[in-house]
């Protein structure tokens, strides 16, 4: 059973690396900010994996708490930060004003 | 029981997997967001969930019960921040002025 959670674990950090792909060379900053966001979701799944194979639980669960409440408001605040930045978008690609620029 | 939480977690990693596809290959921001809220929310809800049932398997005790307790609350808690966090993104990149994606012709 510990080798199943290692199975588990091991398939999800190659997931992590795949979608560090997307976080890395995204097109735009919301494709980083989602990126990193699912990022976070599986950092808190493989936290608890860690647990269950080290056989401390009761320890990583609260470490996995904390977790997921950090990427949650960083999600968040990096969403609020960027709302009315015309940064976000790439120059010459943006709504109403094509090919002039910002 | 235990079964059963072996299929939640194969479940969930199979949801984590597509959701890493969706996001590596759909060709917009609106659209990866739609992968990965999705895809993410259930594959975390299942995975949680089965962790949770795996860790009541062998003896019940107090101490085991608050531990799945927590795991279950971090599978609410995920089940209602994630789509919170999925709407301040996209509404943030729809302020912005980021442009959907409108088929073929409007790739670049």
């Amino acid at each position: 059973m510990e080798n199943f959670f290692l199975i588990v674990s091991l398939a999800l950090g190659f997931l992590t690396l795949l979608t560090l792909y997307r976080a890395v060379a995204g097109p735009t900053i919301v494709d980083r900010i989602i990126a990193t966001g699912v990022i976070g979701t599986k950092t808190t799944i493989i936290l608890l994996l860690m647990g269950f194979i080290y056989g401390r639980v009761d320890m990583f669960v609260d470490i996995a708490i904390a977790y997921a409440l950090l990427s949650f408001i960083a999600t968040l605040a990096a969403a609020k930060f960027f709302r009315h930045r015309k940064s976000i978008v790439p120059r010459g690609k943006q709504l109403g004003e094509k090919g002039t620029g910002a | 029981m235990i079964f059963i939480s072996y299929f939640l977690i194969a479940a969930g990693t199979f949801f984590f997997a597509t959701a890493t596809i969706g996001i590596l290959r759909f060709p917009d921001c609106y659209t990866r967001m739609h992968a990965a809220g999705k895809g993410d929310t259930l594959g975390a809800l299942l995975l949680l969930t089965g962790l949770s049932l795996y860790n009541l398997h062998d003896g019940f005790s107090l101490a085991s019960f608050f531990v799945s307790f927590k795991i279950l609350f971090i599978a609410v808690f995920i089940f209602v921040a994630n789509p919170t966090a999925g709407h301040a993104i996209v509404k943030a990149a729809l302020d912005a002025g980021v442009e959907p994606w409108t088929g073929k012709e409007g790739e670049k």
